[in-house]
C-alpha cells in the first residue's frame, strides 16, 4: 500500500451524477425515447392504482358474516373471511383441521435449515427429508394410525390440496426428469430411444388430456374391483407430463457442460453414477435453475387443472362458492384472492431461485 | 525454462513393462488416425511425445485409460489388458492419472474438494484422510494456500498444478500429460514445468506431449515423433534432436526449434 500523495485532488463526481436527480436522469430521462415512456407509464400508474386502492382497500368491507355487511361500493372481502377455512382445507372436517397444520409447521421447520446459508448438512437433512417425510405425511394427512381417523382424499381440497399436489408433483417431477434427460443422453440406444419416445410424447399431450385420461381411462384397465385413488391418479398424471418437460431443461444443462468435465471425472476412475452425481449434475443442474423454477410454478399452476376430474384445489374452491346463492355476484374477490396466493407461491420460488443462483456462484467456469 | 536440476540417469528406469501396446488401430469413422502403434514403457520411464497436430497424439494416450477405445490390437497397463470389461477399465484409470491441456477442474468444487473427490469416492478412504493427503499433495505443488478457493479464482499455472495433484491424490503409477502447458501464459509454464520435473525425479513413469523440447531434452528418457498416425521415429533425446533420422522429423524439427 502507498499513500496517495498530500496533492493527489480528490475530485468529487458532477452533481448532476449522483443523488436523487442523478438517478432520475440516468435512469429515467437519458434520452427522448426514455422520457416518453417515463411519461406514458407514470400516467398509466395514475390512472390504474388509486381506483385499485380505492376498490381493494379504502371502500372494501372486512367484517361481517354475509353478504348485507357489504356496502357494494368496494371489494367484499368478507366473502373470503366468512369462507376462509374452506379455502384453505376444502372439505377436511372442522376437527381434524388441525393435522393439516402440524403437517405444514412440521414440514416448514424441517426445512427451515436447508435455507441457512451457514448450515453444513443440507444434503444429509435434504436426503432425511424426502425419505421421512412422506411417511408423516401421509400419517397426519390421510390419518388411520395412531388413533387419527381416517380422512378420505375426496375431502382434501383449497389451497392444502394445491400445495400437496405440487409439492409431491415438484419433488418427483425432478428426479424423473433428471433420469429421463441422462436417459436421452444415454449411450444405450435401446435407453435412448425409450426416453426420447417418452418425453415427446408426453410433452405433445395437454395436461388436461392427461388428467382426463387418468381419471377416465386408467381404471378401464384395471380388473374389476380395483380402484386408485383419485388424487393418486391425478398425481401421476402430473408427474409423468411435468417431469418430460423437466427432462428437457435438465438436457439443456447437461448440453452445456464441456466434454472435458466428463473425461476428467472418467480419467481419476469415476463410474457413470458417481460421475453424474459428483461432477455433471450438481453443474448442470445450477445452470439450469432457471428453467427448473419455471416448470415448477408452471407444475404449481396446473394443479388447477385437477378441477376438471372433480378435485377442488383452492381455485377450483373459490369458483364453487361463486355458485352458492347467498353469495352470487362476487367472483372478482374470489378470483383476486386466489390469484394473490398463487403470485405469492410462484414469486417466493422465483425469489429463493435467484438467491440460490447468486450464493452457487464459484466463479467463472474454467 | 525449467529448473536446473535433473532428474536422476536411466538407473531408475527399470526393465518391469508397464504399457504394452501392440499393433494398435483406431478409426473415428473411415479416418484411420492409429496405424498400428507398438509401443512399450518400462517403469520409471520418461517419454515424450511429439509430431504435428492431427497426427494422433492425444489419441494415442487417451486410448492407455480408455477414454478412446481402440479397435484393434492390444493394450495393457501393468498387467491388466484393457477389454470393453467395465471393471478392469476403471481399475487402469485410478492407476494412470492424465492431466489435460485445458486443466478440466471441476468448478463447482474446491481445490480442496477437487483433490479429495477420486480418492473419497473411487478409493474409499476417509474424508478426513483424503484432505490430509490433499493437503500434502498441494505443498508439493506449491499452493497450499489456495485449499479452500474455487478453480475460477486461480491463474492458469495455479489451476494446471492443482490439476497435476488431483491426479496424484489417487497415487497413480503412469501418469499421462496431454500438452499441459500449451493453454498457460508463458510466464506460468515454468512453475508447471518445474512440478513436472519433481515428479519425474521421484521415479514417475510419465508419458508427455509436449512441444517444450528443452524440457524433453533435460527429462526424457526417449522422445517419440509420430505423424499420421503412426511412430515415425523414437530415441534418446539427444540422439533425437542432434541427429534425427527420418525426412518427416527433420522437417517438423526445423519448424518448431
Ligand atoms: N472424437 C473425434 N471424432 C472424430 N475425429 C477425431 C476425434 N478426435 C480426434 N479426431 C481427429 O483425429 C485426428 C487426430 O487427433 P488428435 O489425436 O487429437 O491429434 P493430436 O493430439 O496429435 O493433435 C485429428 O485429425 C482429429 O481431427
Ligand atoms: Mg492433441
Amino acid at each position: 500500500m502507498t499513500q496517495p500523495s498530500q496533492r493527489s485532488l480528490v475530485v468529487k463526481p458532477p452533481r448532476a451524477s449522483v443523488g436523487v436527480i442523478g438517478w432520475l436522469r440516468q435512469n429515467l430521462f437519458s434520452s427522448a425515447l426514455n422520457t416518453v415512456f417515463t411519461l406514458l407509464a407514470g400516467y398509466f400508474l395514475y390512472v390504474s392504482i388509486p381506483p385499485l386502492i380505492q376498490w381493494a382497500l379504502l371502500d372494501a368491507d372486512w367484517i361481517g358474516d354475509s353478504r348485507n355487511d357489504c356496502t357494494g361500493e368496494g371489494a367484499c372481502w368478507v366473502f373470503i373471511a366468512t369462507r376462509f377455512k374452506q379455502f384453505m382445507y376444502g372439505f377436511y372436517p372442522d376437527t381434524e383441521q388441525w393435522r393439516v397444520n402440524a403437517a405444514f409447521l412440521v414440514l416448514a421447520c424441517l426445512t427451515a435449515p436447508l435455507f441457512v446459508e451457514r448450515f453444513r448438512y443440507k444434503m444429509s437433512l435434504g436426503l432425511a427429508i424426502i425419505c421421512g417425510y412422506p411417511f408423516l405425511g401421509y400419517i397426519l394427512f390421510y390419518g388411520g394410525f395412531l388413533g387419527l381417523p381416517e380422512v378420505e382424499t375426496y375431502l382434501w381440497g383449497g389451497l392444502m390440496l394445491t400445495l400437496v399436489l405440487a409439492g409431491i408433483g415438484i419433488v418427483l417431477a425432478l428426479p424423473f426428469g433428471v433420469l429421463l434427460a441422462l436417459g436421452r443422453r444415454s449411450k444405450m440406444p435401446v435407453v435412448r430411444a425409450a426416453s426420447v419416445t417418452y418425453i415427446e410424447i408426453w410433452r405433445g399431450v395437454p395436461l388436461i388430456t392427461v388428467l382426463f385420461m387418468s381419471s377416465v381411462m386408467l381404471p378401464l384397465f384395471f380388473p374389476e374391483g380395483v380402484t386408485l385413488d383419485k388424487l393418486l391418479r391425478a398425481l401421476i398424471g402430473i408427474v409423468l407430463f411435468q417431469s418430460a418437460y423437466m427432462a428437457e431443461v435438465v438436457r439443456g444443462g447437461l448440453q452445456a457442460i464441456p466434454r472435458g468435465q466428463y473425461e476428467a471425472a472418467e480419467a481419476l476412475g469415476l463410474s457413470y453414477w458417481k460421475n453424474m452425481t459428483l461432477v455433471i449434475l450438481p453443474q448442470a443442474l445450477k445452470i439450469v435453475i432457471p428453467g427448473i423454477v419455471n416448470t415448477f410454478i408452471a407444475l404449481f399452476k396446473d394443479t388447477t387443472l385437477v378441477l376438471i376430474i372433480g378435485l377442488f384445489d383452492l381455485l377450483g374452491i373459490v369458483q364453487q362458492a361463486f355458485a352458492d346463492p347467498d353469495w352470487l355476484g362476487f367472483s372478482v374477490e374470489g378470483y383476486v384472492f386466489s390469484g394473490l396466493v398463487f403470485w405469492l407461491f410462484c414469486y417466493g420460488m422465483s425469489r429463493y431461485s435467484q438467491t440460490l443462483e447468486r450464493r452457487l456462484h464459484t466463479g467463472h467456469a474454467p | 525454462m525449467y529448473s536446473e536440476k535433473t532428474p536422476h540417469d536411466a538407473s531408475v528406469v527399470t526393465d518391469e513393462t508397464m504399457i504394452e501396446m501392440r499393433d494398435v488401430h483406431k478409426w473415428f469413422g473411415q479416418f484411420h488416425v492409429l496405424k498400428g502403434i507398438d509401443l512399450t514403457v518400462y517403469k520409471g520411464e520418461r517419454i515424450v511425445i511429439c509430431g504435428p497436430s492431427g497426427s494422433g497424439k492425444s489419441t494415442l494416450i487417451r486410448c492407455i485409460n480408455h477414454l478412446e477405445t481402440h479397435q484393434r490390437g492390444q493394450i495393457i497397463i501393468d498387467g491388466t489388458e484393457l477389454s470393453e470389461d467395465l471393471k478392469d477399465i476403471e481399475r487402469v484409470r485410478s492407476e494412470v492419472g492424465m492431466v489435460f491441456q485445458h486443466f478440466n477442474l471441476f468448478p463447482h468444487l474446491t481445490v480442496l474438494e477437487n483433490l479429495s473427490l477420486a480418492p473419497v469416492w473411487v478409493r474409499g478412504m476417509p474424508r478426513r484422510d483424503a484432505e490430509k493427503v490433499a493437503r500434502e499433495y498441494l505443498e508439493r505443488v506449491r499452493i497450499p494456500e489456495q485449499a479452500d478457493k474455487y478453480p475460477g479464482q486461480l491463474s492458469g499455472g495455479q489451476q494446471q498444478r492443482v490439476a497435476i495433484a488431483r491426479s496424484l491424490c489417487m497415487g497413480p503409477r503412469i501418469m499421462l500429460f496431454d500438452e499441459p502447458t500449451s493453454a498457460l501464459d508463458p510466464e506460468m509454464i515454468k512453475e508447471v514445468l518445474d512440478v513436472m520435473v519433481e515428479l519425474a525425479e521421484e521415479g514417475m513413469t510419465m508419458l508427455c506431449i509436449t512441444h517444450e523440447m528443452g524440457f524433453a531434452r533435460t527429462v526424457a528418457n526417449r522422445v517419440i515423433f509420430m505423424d499420421e498416425g503412426e511412430i515415425v521415429e523414437e530415441n534418446a533425446p539427444s540422439e533425437f534432436f542432434d541427429n534425427p533420422r527420418h525426412e518427416r522429423t527433420k522437417l517438423f524439427l526445423s519448424q518448431i526449434l
